[in-house]
Parts: structure tokens; sequence; C-alpha cells
């Protein structure tokens, strides 16, 4: 083979495995990306049932209901909608009733959203980010949401000071 | 007083880095040795001051000083000694601290076992290192300063994000940043060779050891980090594509392509431009990672910052050094020599291929990561990017680099015939297709894609295997003769051998776990048994117990199998008072290469509580595989041909220096 062969088959077989991942990527971009809504953006939007989507917002005081079998409801809300919500598991560590979550599910046909997963990914405020955006988007967003999460910590370690000061 | 002390000598460290990132290269020019070995005693300074910096920061965390910000917001007095000193890099300002540290400590090292290099390419390397040494200690000490005093003192610390209070936290991110910024001397080696407009095959000596050890490091603190989720996060996973982990794994993809393409350059003076490029890339890639995690930009456990002028900060240092070293790239590349001919099929070929793939891969992991931010950027839409698009564009890549695995080693440099490695694989093709025809009938009715996973990755590891026999000849000759062609074997061949099959191995426990795994989740009370997989759960009782500083309810169970006891387990649940928050501790069994999987969720109102049972068979081969790759590549670190046959300086006629 000359300089010239060689150097075309390296070139054709680089074009070949790039054209590959690009489909593939293309390909999967298509299919396998899940999108974010707020509830209020699903009542606006009108997502079909079955369409996986993540749902995110502050859990609703007063809504949890834990049911037979480890069944959880829940109603999510971002200030002007809410969506009840259906999970079969164990939560995680830091949900809790007030503080923001993320759902990934879809809805069943009676509009209630069917989770599969409930994300704990949450920062030490206890509000994951997408959460607080959307908030902040919608106007709905105290600035004390952040606060009231420190402000607890203070008081907590207000109270662990107190508590060794008694065991002193 | 000891934060003062810790802040100036952090100062006198950035002091010492502009001056190093100056004057050699003057040196350098004007071939001034008196300017170039400035760069050797400064490097040496700076890692001292830095050291002194850091060490200070640990004291302050040890005396729990609650008069320094960052002690008073992650740490309590009542916090074990070690996740005192652990929580030193547990949050943003710690953990940039370690970083530039750690940079320091390569500069250092460099310093100080470069004796063999060229005295301008050293002085021009630790310039360029010490250009990024200096954007980072202005990153720290503009934004991130770890030494802020608050006005009026607190009594106690707010503590540790609990999560972080577990000894994986002390091995995780030193191994993590001795990789990521391990790859920044590669980094520096390349932009002082693009300077001088001169490079050859002794550069690739000169770069592989570092890069090598860059990539033991690297390796080693991703399986940590996973071993750490898996059983830290009580959901048994252990790898999410969670954009902080791709964050480390697309340097560990371009730092492999490095390692491979170094050896092409090394052994046959060819893909010198390539290899440059890499040697760029991989730590820009790093660079990438730090401004993922450290800028708050991902929504993660890792993402402490949320402050934006750090954001900004990172990403002007980042475009500066990516844009500038690839500007640089672009100017001087052309000017380098091209060398060594080889034809497609051949042990150059077979890089080639292993380089192009792992870049597509690590290409497909980039898109993967940054494509939700861009898209967030430009529409405002939300998306999430996860497992399924990496499943189905990382994995099909890596099916062909793994199928030609095998076949490199065997094939001849410059060029190689493709029957005769073949037929050297038989043995290799036949074992695999025995297990997949075995695993096949095993399973009836399962999944086909778990047979032909596994055979792949017996075919990596047995055409590793089959290299060794090859080259000592095994069965061909007497097996004393055998025995002593593999002792006499260079390590760098062990290597290669343990690498490749440490890739199968993993592969077969990704395999095992993802398809074979048992889950049970349920609520139990005191006196149920649950049965998982063959293993019976008797829940004995639910204690509390107060620990140091958080109370825990520990669920004690007995496992018998068949109706014998094999052992206890304990998972726990924890309280942290200060943080009010709370940690699943998962109680682990193994059985050989399987393990046991206990965590708990809430307790229920009539006195039982939820539980997730897991049986994840062969799942330690997940992380025996990596130690496995780390192994072989501490045993080519070692081998006397990366040292020895450095070629020397033309003047200097003293013993070469270890690289380690």
């Amino acid at each position: 083979m000359t300089r010239r062969q060689r150097r075309l088959t390296m070139i054709g077989g680089a074009l070949l495995v790039l054209g590959i991942a690009v489909a593939l990527v293309l390909n999967a971009l298509r299919d396998s990306i899940v999108f974010f809504s707020t509830p209020v953006m699903v009542a606006e939007k009108h997502i079909p049932a079955g369409k996986r989507f993540r749902l995110g917002g502050l859990v609703e005081p007063g809504s949890v209901v834990r049911g037979e079998h480890l069944k959880v409801t829940f109603k999510v809300s971002d200030g002007s909608a809410s969506l009840p919500v259906t999970y079969k598991g164990i939560l995680p560590d830091l949900f809790r009733e007030g503080q923001g979550v993320v759902a990934e599910g879809a809805l069943d046909s009676a509009g209630v959203f069917e989770a599969d997963t409930v994300l704990a990914k949450h920062d030490e405020t206890y509000m994951p980010k997408e959460v607080a955006d959307a908030l902040k988007k919608q106007g709905h967003w105290k600035d004390d949401y952040g606060e009231n999460a420190k402000k607890a910590g203070d008081e907590k370690a207000a109270e662990a000071r107190q508590g060794k000061s008694v065991t002193q | 007083m000891i934060a003062e002390a810790g802040h100036y000598a952090l100062v006198l460290a950035l002091g010492l880095a502009l001056i190093q990132s100056v004057v050699p290269m003057i040196g350098a020019r004007t071939h001034d040795v008196a300017l170039m070995n400035v760069a050797r005693s400064t490097a040496l300074a700076q890692l001292l001051f830095v050291g002194l910096s850091f060490l200070a920061l640990v004291t302050l965390h040890v005396t729990s000083d609650f008069s320094v910000t960052n002690v008073y917001e992650n740490s309590h007095s009542l916090k074990p000694l070690i996740y005192k000193i652990t929580g030193v890099w547990g949050n943003h300002e710690g953990s940039m601290l370690l970083w530039v540290s750690i940079l320091a400590l390569f500069g250092g090292l460099v310093a100080v076992f470069g004796g063999n290099l060229p005295l301008t390419l050293r002085a021009n390397a630790l310039a360029v290192q010490a250009w990024v040494s200096s954007a980072f200690y202005l990153f720290i000490l503009l934004t991130s300063n770890p030494f802020l005093r608050i006005a009026n003192p607190p009594l106690e610390g707010r503590d540790l994000n609990p999560v972080l209070q577990d000894p994986g936290l002390a091995v995780h991110p030193p191994l993590l940043y001795l990789g990521y910024v391990g790859f920044s001397i590669s980094f520096s080696f390349a932009v002082a060779a693009l300077i001088e407009g001169r490079i050859d095959a002794a550069w690739a000596r000169w770069v592989r050891p570092w890069t090598l050890m860059a990539w033991i490091f690297l390796t080693l603190g991703i399986a940590m980090g996973s071993y750490w989720a898996y059983y830290e996060l009580g959901w048994g996973g252990w790898w999410f594509w969670d954009p902080v982990e791709n964050a480390s794994l697309m340097p560990w993809l371009a730092g492999t392509a490095l390692l491979h393409s170094a050896v092409v350059m090394e052994k046959r003076n060819a893909l010198k431009v390539w290899t440059m490029l890499l040697a760029i890339l991989t730590f820009s890639l790093s660079l990438l990672g730090t401004f993922l995690v450290r800028s708050g930009v991902l929504t993660s456990v890792h993402a402490f910052a949320t402050d934006p002028t750090r954001g900004v900060f990172i990403l002007l240092i980042l475009c500066l050094f990516i844009g500038g070293s690839l500007a640089l790239y672009a100017w001087r590349a052309s000017s380098l020599k091209q060398g060594g001919l080889f034809a497609p099929i051949s042990r150059e070929g077979a890089l080639v291929l292993n380089n192009l793939l792992l870049t597509t891969a690590c290409a497909t992991v980039f898109v993967g990561t940054l494509y939700p931010l861009a898209l967030e950027v430009l529409t405002g839409e939300r998306i999430s990017v996860g497992a399924p698009f990496f499943n189905l564009t990382f994995a099909p890549l890596f099916v062909p680099l793994l199928l030609a695995l095998p076949f490199g080693p065997m094939l001849a440099w410059k060029r190689g015939d493709m029957v005769a490695a073949a037929q050297r694989l038989y043995a290799a093709g036949i074992a695999a297709l025995v297990t997949m025809a075995v695993l096949w009938a095993w399973t009836r009715g399962g999944a086909a894609f778990a047979p032909l996973a596994i055979g792949l990755a017996v075919f990596v590891i047995a055409g590793s295997l089959s290299d060794l026999a090859e080259r000592c000849m095994l069965f061909r000759v007497p097996l004393s003769v055998a025995l002593r062609r593999a002792r006499g074997l260079p390590r760098a061949t062990w290597g290669t051998v343990f690498a490749h099959a440490g890739v199968g191995i993993a592969l077969i426990g990704i395999v095992c776990e993802s398809t074979w795994n048992t889950e049970l989740i349920t609520t139990l009370k005191p006196g149920d048994v649950a049965k998982v997989a063959g293993y019976e759960m008797k829940l004995d009782d639910i204690a509390q117990r107060q620990g140091p500083n958080f109370r825990e309810m520990v669920v004690h169970f007995t496992v018998s199998e068949g109706g014998r006891v094999i052992g206890a387990m304990a998972p726990s649940k924890r309280n942290f008072t200060t943080r009010a928050a709370s940690t699943t501790e998962a109680a682990l069994m193994s059985r050989g290469a399987s393990q046991l999987y206990a965590s708990l969720g809430e307790p229920s109102a009539n006195g039982g509580i939820a539980v997730r049972i897991y049986h994840k068979p062969m799942v330690l081969l997940i992380w025996f595989g990596p130690l496995l790759m780390a192994f072989g590549g501490f045993l080519s670190l070692t081998d006397r041909r990366l040292r020895v046959g450095a070629p020397k300086p033309a003047k200097a006629s003293r013993a070469l220096q270890p690289a380690e």
C-alpha cells in the first residue's frame, strides 16, 4: 500500500467510527432523554399518559399517606398547581413534607403521576436545583427557603450545645 | 494565628508560582542555566508553602477552631478525629486547597526526579505547571479562601454533611485528585514541547511514567468512588451516569487513550501530533471536571458551591488553558515532523483503533453530560440524560474495542499478520464460545445479552492469558523453560496482561450484577423472615444506639442458608442531630464475589420497618477489575525499561533517576 492509501484507510476508518457514534448519539437523544416539568407545566402542556418525565416541586404538607406494602401517595405542588403522585418502595432519607422533590415516572390514565424513582439529590439546603429554579421562574420562590434550612441547622446546633453542657 | 499563617503561606506560594511561571521560560529562551534552574527551587519551595498552608487547615479542623468560617460550616467538636481530618477536603474551599497541594506535589516530583530531562524541557514544563498553579492559587485566594475568620466565633460548628462522614472520604478525593491533577504533568510537557517546537520519541518515554501514575490513581479513585456510592447511598447502585461521575470518567478514557498512543510514539516515533493533542485534551477534561463539580452548575451531592463568581472564575481558567493550549497546538503542531509509517493491520494500527474508540466513547459521554446544560442555556428547557442514553451510545462503542483488544498485543509492529494473530487466539475464542453456550443453556429463557457479554469478557481475559502463554512458549517448550521465560518477560508485558484481564473481569461483574441482581423491598417485624436468592434473613430486633454525633437505629438480622446460620447483618439508619439529616448505613455480607446487601427505610406504624435486601451476584468483580488494572499499571511503572532505557541528555552522564 502506498502512503496515500494507508492514510485514506485510516481516515476512512476514523470517519466510519465517528459516523456510527453520531448516529448512536442522535438516536439515543431522540429516545432516551427525559424532560423536567412542574405541576403547572404538566397542566399547561397536556403531557400524554405513559410519557416519561421528571416532576419537580414541593411535597405538599399533610399530603403524604403511607399505605400497605410500602405504597406512598403524596402531592407535589409548585404554588399554583399540584399533582398527586404514587410511589411504591422506600423513599430517600431526605424526603420530607414541605421540602423539594424530584420524581421520575409517567402519568396514568387517571392523571396520577406514577413515580418509579424519587430522587434524593439535595444540596445542604434541601432544595433540588431544578425545583428552586422552576419556583423562582414562576415567582413562588421565597428567599427564606434556603434561609430556613440554615436556621434550622443553627437551632439544632444550639440544641446540641445545650445537650452537651447538660451531659458535662 | 494558624489561620493567618496558612493564608500567608498560600500567598507566598502564589508569589513563588508567579516567579516560576516566568523566569525559567526566559532562561530557556536565552539558554541561561541559572535562570532555568530557578524552576527547580521555586517548585520545591512552592510545595513547602502549600504543604504548610494545607497543614494549617488540617490543624484548624482538628482543633475545632470555629472562629474560622470553613471549620464552623463543616465541622463539629464531637466529630470523630478521622472525619475532622477528612472533613478538610469534604467542602469546596478545602478540596480546592487539596487540589493545588497535589498540583504542587507533582511539580515538586518533577523538580526532584527530573534530573534526566533536558534542561530546557524541564524549565518550560515547570513554568507551564506554575501557570496552572498560579491560576488556581488566585482562584482560592480571591473566591474560596478557606482561612476566613468569623467576627463572633460560635461555640459549635454545623457539622459535616453526614453522607460524607465515612472512611470513603479519606481515600476517594485524594486518589481522584492525584489522578486528575497528575495529568497536568503530561499537559505541561506537551505545552513545553510545543513551545520548543521539538519533540521526539524520548519525550514519550519521559512522559509515560507520569501519565501512567496519574492513570493508576484515577482508576483507583473512580473504582473507590463507585464502591463508596454503592454502600453509602443505600440503594445498591454503583454507577449512575451522574455528571460528576462522568466528569471523572472522561479524563480516564482520554488518559487511557494517551497511555496507548504514547507507546506508539515511544516505540515507533509515530502519532506524535495526536499524542500531543491527547495530552492536552486529557488535562482539559480534568479541568472541565473540576469546573463541573466546583462551579455548582450541576445538581449533585458533590456540588457544594452555589456561588456564581466561583463558577465564572473557573470557567475563565478553563477557557484560558484549554483555548490557549489548543491555539498553541494549532499553531505549532504542523511543524512537528511525522515519522514511522505503518500498515493499517499492525500493532500501531490496533492502537490507533483503540484510541479512536476510546476518544469517541469519551465524546459520547461528553455530549451526554453537557447537552442538558447547553440546552438549558439555549432554550431554558430542562432535560435529564440518564443511563438509557449511555447504554445506547457508550456500550456499543465498547463492544468493538473489547473484541479488538486481544488482537492488539498479538500483532507485530509496523506490519502485522491478522491470520497469525487469529490463530493464536483460537483457544481464547473457543473458551469464549463455550462460556456463551453453557450460560445460554443454563439461563434458558433469559436475556441473550448476558451470555454474549460474558463470552466477550472471557475472550478478553483468555486473550490476555494466551498472549502471555505465547510469549513464554507455554506447552511448546518444557514447563521449566516456560517458567524461566515468564520470569524473564519485561514487567510491562505482565502489566499489559493484568490490565487487560482486569477489563474483562470488571465486565463480568457488571453484566452479572445488572442481569441477575435480586431485589426485595418489604416491611418486616421482629421475628419475620425474608427469603432472597436462597438465603433466609431473620429480623431479630430493632435497637437504638447513640454514636458520637448521631443517634442510630440498628436492625439485627441473622442470615442462614439452607437452615444453617452463616452470619449476622446489621444495617442502620443514622440521625445526625446537628444537620437534622439522616443517612442509611447498608450492611454487606460477601459470599465469594457475590454480596448480600441490606438497607433500611422508614419504620412503619405497626412496629415493623421497611427494608431493602439485594442479592448481587459477582458484584465485587466490578471493583476487582479496576484494582487489577491499576496493579497492571503499577507493574509497568516498575519496568526498568521505563527508567534506565530513557535516553540521556547529551551532556549529563550520571545515573538516571526513577520517575516515580
